[in-house]
This record gives C-alpha cells, sequence and structure tokens, in this order.
C-alpha cells in the first residue's frame, strides 16, 4: 500500500497520504464481537464512508475511532503515530469532531450557544479571566465567536441564530450539529448517519454541505450512511463491513460490484 | 448624445450623483449588509472607491461602450456597486430575476446580448453555465461568492474580488480611460434596461434613460421630502423597476443609506434591526404581518388580549385622524398617548416600523381594513400606482389625502389622460425610451406624442383629483344602460370580506349586476363552529340559509358602497348566488395562479347565469368535477338565487330587480 502519494480527484480535489489507519481492530463486548480484526486507512482530504447492515458494527467503529471504545486488539494509527488508548476528549484535541446519529444537542440553549460549546477545545482562558471577563478571555470570545459566525454562514442557518434548539425540526437540528462539529476546526469530521430520517430535499442540502465542507476547509471526512444513493455519489471509497467483518473496501464502483457486498447489503445490484 | 437640458448641474448619471455624493456625504454610511452577525457598512467615499476598483476591473476585462452587464443574485451591495460600475465603465446594467431558471435566463441573456455577467454565488453561475453554449456573446462571468466554485473552470470565470484587485492594479494604466468614459454618459443615454415580467408573451427589455431615472428620482424624493439620513430596507428583486427606482435612483439622488438583509429569510429580524424610515412592500406583505399578529394575540394572556382589543379598536376609530391632522378630542389624545406606550409602540417595533415616515404599498387593490389598520398605529402607508415603463411613479398619495380606494394624484412632472373607454394614459419624464429590440411593441404602447397606455381603466375622482383604478381596461364594459361595468372593482369589495373566497360579477351588456360567490371554508367553517351550526361539506354549509344570510349582508353593504360612487353606482350586485362547488385550477375555473377565468365559468355554469337574470329562487344544476388523482365526477345540487337589496340611484337609467 502506498500511503504517501497524493491524488488529483476527477473533480479537482486533492487527496494525500494517510492520515489515520486501523489495523486489525478487534472489538468485544464480554462474549459479543462487535468489530473483527478490521484494517483500513484513511486518506487526507478524502470522504471515506462505512456501509453495512444493521448491526454490522459501524457505529462501533466509529466509536473506536473517537476514542468512545478501546479496542481489545489491534492499533489505532494517526498522523504516522500509533496512538495509546485515549478518553474522547483527548481524541477531541487531537482534531478529531463527530456528530451523533440520535442528536445530541442542548435544546434549552440557542443555537448560537450551541455551536459555541464546539468551540471549549480552543479556550484556554482560566475561569478567573471569565469571570472578571477582561483581556484574554474577551478576545477569545471574540474570535470563537467569528469562526462561530463564519459556520453559520456557510451552514446557511443565519435565521435562527438566536431560536433555541429544541424548537427547531429535525432536518435543521441535524445541521446545527454539522455546524458544532465545524466549530472546533477538525482534521478529521466523524459524520454518524447525518442523513436519517431526512426527506429528499434535507438529504440533498446536506449532501451539499458534506461536500462543500470537504473542498471548502479540506477537512477529511468518515461518515456511516444507510442511504446507499447518497453513499455511492459523494464517498472517494467506501469500507463495507458486515456481521463485524470487512467484506469490501475500495471506490463505490469496485464495492457495487463485489459479490460479497452484493450478498450482504445490496441485494440487487442496479444499473 | 443631444441633451436638450442639463438641469441639475451636471448630475446627468448615477456615476455623477455617486462622485457628488462622495464629496458631499463623504463620511455617512451608504450601504450597510449584515453578514457574520453583524452589520457592516460603507461610507459614501468608500462606496465609491469599490465601484471605481469594480469599473476599472470591467475596463481590464475588456468592457466596450454600450455593452450590456447582466447582474443577477439577491439584494447585495456589491451587485449593487457593479450597476454602477458597469455605467462609469460605459456599459448598461440588466438585472435579472434571481429566481427565474435557466431558460428564462437564456431568453433574457441573448435577447440583450450580455458580454459580461455578473452573478451572487454558484446558483447563479450554474445556471449561466448550463445555458453558455447558447450565448457566444458571453464572454466573462464574475461572480462575489465563491463558495463552491473553487474547482470551476477559471478561463472565463473571475471571483468579484479578483476583478476589483486587478482593476486596482491597474489603476494608473486605466484611470484615464475611466474617466472619459465616464465624462462621455450623456442625459439621454441607456442608464438601466429592466425586463418586465412577462405574464402573457415574452419578457420585454424596458430601456430607461439618465433622465427617466434621474427626473422620476428628483420628483419623488422631493414629494416625499426624503432626505440623506433616510434609511431603506433593499429586500426586493433587484430586476424589478421599484427597487432600482428606491435603492438606486432616489438613493444616489438624496444621498440616503440603503441596507441589504443578511439573508432573505432573515429579512423581518433585519427589518427590526435597521428600522427604515422608508419602505415599501406589496399589499400581501402588510396582510401577512397583520395575521402572524393576530394569530399570536389569540394565544396571549387575556390581559394582554383585552388591552390589545380595547386600544386597537380606539386606534381604529382615532389613529388615521391624528395621522390626518383632523380634529380628535382631547380624551382620545390622550387615551391614544398611554396606547402608543403600550400597544402601538410595541406592535410597530415588532414590525420594523417604529421608524417609518412613509411606507408605500403598490400592485394590486389593498384591502381597508389593512390598509387601516398600519394607518391606524400611525404608519404613514400610502399608496402608489405605478409600472416599468414609467419609471415606477405615475400616480401617488399626498400625505393626510391617502384612501384605501384611490392610488392618488398624478406623481409631479405626470400628465393623465382617460381616454373613451376608461383605459387610463399617462405622459410623464420617466416615460422609457423603448421596449429593446422590439419596435412593434414600443410603438402599440407608446404615442408619437409620448402618451403611454396603461391597460387599466379608471377615472379621476371630481373634487379630490385622485385617479381610480377599477380594473383592467380589457374586462371594463357597459351595462345595457350605458353605465360603466366594472366587474373585478366589485369582486374585490367582496373579496375584502373574510367569509367571500372569491366572486365572480355578470353584467356586461344586461340589465343588472349578478353574483357567483365562492364562500371561504376556513372563516366560514371557523364562525359555523362558533355558531353550533353542523356541516358534512363544503356544498352543505354554502347552502346553509343562515350562511345565505351573512353573505347577502355582505353584498349588500358592498352595494351600499357602491352606491356612493357616481361612477359605478351602476354595478351593485341585484341577484347572487353561493356556487354549490369551489372554483378550482385544476377543473379551468381558475388560472394556476388563482385569478378566475369569467369566460369559461360563464360558459360552464351556463344554466347558472340565465336563472341568475331569469328570475328564479332556486335551480337545479350538475357539475362535472376532476378529483386530485384525475378521475371525474359530478356534483349535482339546487342551488338557491337570492334577491339583495339596492340603493336608488338618480343618475343612469337602472332598472330596479324585478
Amino acid at each position: 500500500m502506498d500511503g504517501q502519494t497524493s491524488t488529483v480527484t476527477p473533480d479537482g480535489r486533492t487527496i494525500g497520504g494517510v492520515v489515520m489507519e486501523m489495523r486489525n481492530i478487534t472489538l468485544r463486548f464480554g462474549g459479543v464481537i462487535a468489530i473483527k480484526d478490521i484494517s483500513f486507512d484513511v486518506r487526507h482530504g478524502e470522504i471515506r464512508a462505512i456501509i453495512g447492515p444493521n448491526g454490522a458494527g459501524k457505529s462501533s467503529m466509529l466509536n473506536v475511532i473517537s476514542g468512545f471504545y478501546n479496542p481489545q486488539e489491534g492499533e489505532v494509527w494517526y498522523k504516522g503515530e500509533k496512538r495509546k488508548p485515549m478518553k474522547p476528549y483527548q481524541v477531541a484535541r487531537q482534531g478529531i469532531a463527530r456528530t451523533f446519529q440520535n442528536i445530541a444537542l442542548f435544546d434549552g440553549m440557542t443555537v448560537l450557544d450551541n455551536i459555541m460549546t464546539g468551540r471549549l477545545n480552543h479556550m484556554k482562558a482560566s475561569i478567573l479571566d471569565q469571570a472578571i471577563w477582561w483581556g484574554r478571555a474577551e478576545r477569545e470570545e471574540v474570535a470563537n465567536r467569528q469562526k462561530a459566525e463564519e459556520v453559520i454562514d456557510f451552514l446557511e442557518i443565519q435565521s435562527i441564530r438566536k431560536t433555541p434548539v429544541g424548537r427547531l425540526p429535525y432536518g435543521l437540528k441535524k445541521r446545527v450539529e454539522l455546524a458544532r462539529a465545524l466549530v472546533a476546526e477538525p482534521e478529521i469530521l466523524l459524520l454518524d448517519e447525518p442523513m436519517a430520517g431526512m426527506n429528499v430535499e434535507e438529504k440533498e442540502d446536506m449532501c451539499r454541505f458534506i461536500l462543500d465542507v470537504n473542498d471548502e476547509f479540506g477537512t477529511t471526512i468518515v461518515l456511516i450512511e444507510h442511504d446507499m444513493g447518497v453513499v455511492m455519489d459523494i464517498s472517494d471509497r467506501v469500507v463495507v463491513m458486515d456481521y463485524g467483518k470487512k467484506i469490501g473496501d475500495g471506490v463505490p464502483d469496485e464495492v457495487r460490484n463485489n459479490p460479497d457486498v452484493i450478498d450482504a447489503y445490496l441485494g440487487v445490484a442496479h444499473d | 448624445m443631444a441633451n436638450t437640458a442639463q438641469p441639475h448641474g451636471g448630475l446627468v448619471s448615477i456615476p455623477a450623483l455617486l462622485s457628488r455624493n462622495a464629496a458631499q456625504f463623504g463620511s455617512k454610511a451608504a450601504y450597510r449588509e449584515k453578514e457574520f452577525g453583524i452589520w457592516q457598512s460603507w461610507t459614501w467615499s468608500e462606496t465609491a472607491e469599490e465601484i471605481e476598483a469594480i469599473a476599472l476591473g470591467l475596463l481590464a476585462l475588456g468592457i466596450e461602450p454600450g455593452d450590456h452587464v447582466a447582474i443577477i443574485g439577491r439584494n447585495r451591495p456589491a451587485l449593487y456597486w457593479s450597476m454602477v460600475a458597469a455605467q462609469k465603465a460605459g456599459g448598461i446594467p440588466v438585472p435579472i430575476y434571481q429566481d427565474s431558471v435557466a431558460e428564462e435566463m437564456a431568453y433574457v441573456l441573448d435577447h440583450c446580448g450580455a458580454k459580461i455577467v455578473i452573478a451572487g454565488d454558484q446558483e447563479q453561475v450554474d445556471k449561466v453555465l448550463e445555458v453558455q453554449d447558447r450565448l457566444p456573446e458571453i464572454r466573462h462571468i464574475i461572480y462575489q461568492d465563491a463558495r463552491g466554485l473553487r474547482k470551476y473552470d477559471h478561463s472565463h470565470l473571475h471571483s468579484l474580488a479578483d476583478v476589483q484587485a486587478e482593476g486596482r492594479a491597474a489603476h494608473d494604466r486605466l484611470m484615464s480611460e475611466l474617466n472619459r468614459r465616464e465624462s462621455a454618459i450623456g442625459y439621454d443615454d441607456t442608464c438601466v434596461m429592466l425586463y418586465t415580467s412577462g405574464t402573457t408573451g415574452r419578457p420585454k427589455g424596458v430601456v430607461l434613460s439618465n433622465r427617466n431615472i434621474i427626473e422620476t428620482s428628483k420628483a419623488s424624493a422631493e414629494f416625499d421630502r426624503l432626505v440623506s439620513s433616510d434609511e431603506v430596507l433593499a429586500y426586493l428583486p433587484m430586476a424589478w423597476v421599484g427597487d432600482f427606482i428606491f435603492s438606486m435612483g432616489q438613493a444616489y439622488w438624496t444621498g440616503f443609506c440603503v441596507n441589504c438583509p443578511e439573508r432573505p429569510e432573515t429579512m423581518y429580524e433585519n427589518l427590526h434591526e435597521i428600522g427604515p424610515t422608508y419602505f415599501f412592500a406589496p399589499p400581501r406583505y402588510f396582510e401577512e404581518r397583520i395575521t402572524a399578529l393576530l394569530i399570536r394575540m389569540e394565544d396571549a394572556g387575556r390581559l394582554k388580549k383585552w388591552l390589545f382589543d380595547t386600544f386597537m379598536e380606539l386606534a381604529r376609530r382615532v389613529g388615521p385622524r391624528l395621522l390626518d391632522g383632523k380634529p380628535v378630542g382631547l380624551m382620545d389624545r390622550i387615551k391614544y398617548a398611554i396606547g402608543q406606550v403600550f400597544i402601538y409602540g410595541p406592535v410597530r417595533s415588532r414590525a420594523g416600523m417604529s421608524n417609518v415616515r412613509v411606507a408605500y404599498t403598490a400592485g394590486e387593490a389593498i384591502g381597508p381594513e389593512i390598509f387601516d389598520f398600519w394607518r391606524s398605529l400611525g404608519i404613514n402607508l400610502k399608496q402608489l400606482y405605478g409600472q416599468t415603463e414609467a419609471s415606477v411613479f405615475i400616480t401617488q398619495q399626498p400625505d393626510n389625502e391617502v384612501r384605501a380606494d384611490t392610488v392618488g394624484v398624478p406623481s409631479p412632472g405626470v400628465e393623465l389622460r382617460i381616454d373613451d373607454s376608461g383605459e387610463v394614459y399617462y405622459r410623464s419624464p420617466g416615460v422609457f425610451v423603448e421596449y429593446y429590440k422590439n419596435p412593434e411593441s414600443t410603438a402599440s404602447t407608446k404615442d408619437a406624442e409620448g402618451w403611454v397606455a396603461t391597460g387599466d381603466a379608471g377615472f379621476i375622482e371630481e373634487g379630490t383629483g385622485h385617479l381610480r383604478i377599477i380594473d383592467r381596461a380589457k374586462d371594463v364594459g357597459k351595462m345595457a344602460s350605458g353605465a360603466l361595468f366594472a366587474p373585478k372593482y366589485v369582486e374585490n369589495k367582496l373579496k375584502f370580506y373574510p367569509n367571500i373566497l372569491e366572486a365572480v360579477v355578470f353584467g356586461n351588456g344586461r340589465d343588472y349586476c349578478a353574483a357567483f360567490i365562492n364562500i371561504d371554508l376556513t372563516a366560514v367553517g371557523n364562525w359555523a363552529e362558533r355558531n353550533n351550526i353542523a356541516y358534512g361539506s363544503y356544498q352543505e354549509l354554502a347552502s346553509h340559509p343562515q350562511v345565505l344570510a351573512m353573505i347577502q349582508g355582505h353584498v349588500e353593504e358592498v352595494n351600499r358602497s357602491l352606491a356612493a360612487d357616481e361612477m359605478l353606482s351602476g354595478c351593485q350586485v341585484h341577484r347572487f348566488l353561493v356556487l354549490h362547488k369551489q372554483l378550482d385550477a385544476d377543473d379551468g375555473e381558475l388560472t394556476r395562479t388563482q385569478k378566475v377565468r369569467r369566460r369559461i365559468i360563464e360558459q360552464k355554469f351556463g344554466d347558472l347565469v340565465t336563472a341568475l337574470y331569469d328570475g328564479s329562487t332556486e335551480k337545479y344544476t350538475e357539475t362535472e368535477v376532476t378529483y386530485e388523482d384525475g378521475r371525474k365526477g359530478s356534483i349535482k345540487a339546487t342551488v338557491q338565487i337570492r334577491d339583495a337589496a339596492v340603493v336608488e340611484v338618480r343618475t343612469p337609467t337602472l332598472e330596479a330587480a324585478e
């Protein structure tokens, strides 16, 4: 495997070398094996999808990447270094942000406040600074607000800036979650079923935002998705899982024609 | 160009006005736009610098005098600047509706032969690229918002910021050429070309000269005493003539500030933040805001609701009188002042109308109640009547002479004429030069003496001199007695009642007027619920005696108001029926934009029309309907026909019903 050369996709994006690598990951919950000896890599600047039927272990895989679970076997390599077992906040500090399958926002807070919480790792001022609101605390707040506003502009949610999240429809909540992940300025963005439960129009919007994020900020994106059409359209490479095992890995067309994948997940190939 | 007169001290173009403003109001805000949650502003001198950079950049791209520059996007300062920059460089700006689909855009771009397109964002660029194969004239596309466009082929695509940077870099080289071009602009050269929306046939390019725009802006700004400290919110389409006059012509003439909302969806909020002093909105807007307010009041606590109802009642009584400076009792004045603190002030503030000095509405008839609601809050809401071909203003209402049923007196410099058929003609300094590349249409609209046909029928009210528009000229007819028949005027009066959804008035060439009426199922259904009237369907509700009595009350009220009107007293509705089905576009009775198709209805319900005129009191009928899934069926009903009381009038020889 050549992990260093960079390639240019037909639509003009540059995909760099390997930024993250999973080596022989196995994750068990008691006697249940959620992930069994899986290896794959993520290249800088690509959109990498993980697909599979229900219970295939996709979310577990994402939780391994985000540090929520520590696998019993195998290694996670990040930027050429082997990662020690970590807590999620430590992973976040390394530049990995995520969204959740079941929206995890603060319902009573406004969209803006929710997004500002995503800047937590960029806040250095002490409690005392914050309390007297002077010097560094104020400067930081201004800088953080600016970043939040840039993301609000990017995701076109200006009109709900001051609306409490609890009052928003589902599709917009998903967008707010994406905004909160984006303000952290992550190098890798993990999206757990970003389009679950959305209507066609909301899905199209979300697709466009995912592509634009990747395009504008060069953010590497790892996403889990059920909607096959979406996955095949927007991702550069796809990992297919079934019963905790990897059964396919490659560009969407390869995966689509892989007989194991067709059996396990796609059912009948559509052309 | 031969200029006959240069009356305003060499201010012959918008670029010339810009230079004056930069010198005179240099440090005053000219534009504001909310971005990243903060209102950003540009002074007149900063604006002049930005515009100059764009103009130089356009020169660097090779713009030639007379080239058309299409501008497509939502209201943003940079796009307004682009229009002025195009003028400075000798070009002609052509703003295009941003919601037009690629095909419509292709027609306009092809028709004007645009060489350069300046687009707001990726969405607009995509539309232009989609049709570019057919438009070899387009040499450059410039965009403002780079998002999503980085990967595009940039051989003919430029970001506006780059164009400006190139312009600034080439300042020394191109400045003399820019000055030369700007000083060559004449008073009768084209200022802007605006395409009419084209409800019938292809859009037409209305050519407006600097004279048209500047004379109109000057006259209308003086009419309402607009000053440089005024504020407007630019939220209506840039391709619409009104926006060009309000946000360009008048803004540059008086030097007031143009505010652009953050996004179309944040318009209400931005309006509230800015609190403009000068405001325009279509009647629909004023109606929607009242509905939103009333719905919220329904949910308010009892005390608040009581306060609101009590003070609004007072406002309806004395508000408009106070606004017009008419005498009002001391007690009422005191009560109104209290209401100002508790009710009127907050309502105005929420609606972004706290500072409004002049507000206009136009475009269609506005319900008197809606009109009075805003005026009773102390908002100087007025009506105007205008067209693209007139550079907007034909008539407008002076302060203190405001009524819901007139459109005002001729604007300064406008002459009006009503021809024998009742059609309104006008002539003014704002009258357009021509339809671009369409001499036949120009000739059929504007005669050799400069009179322009509006296509609307109306009359000038004796005594006040106000123009009243009654209908589209082609719908106006004569009754058997020779009296004027204006169906839409009567229909609008009927439709102002919330219970009446639709009305169709007959009477052309007949002895008296009669009407079909559709009740509004929501409003009447709500009323029925409150009064314990059970009903199973529209048809059942429509034939309920109490409903008929209620509608009869409305019709008679309309008759009384028509009787007071000497021109239209003949249009009183003598007989009416409530239709057994709702008029529907699926059945071809309405257009897709919900306008009644008179002739089709007259044919389809021919038996009912006959019944309206043969004196019968009920009529059995069957009507074919199309269900939503496309199946056909028929509705059978016995429709009752009622006589409505009419008010006797002395003038034309009218026969009373029966």
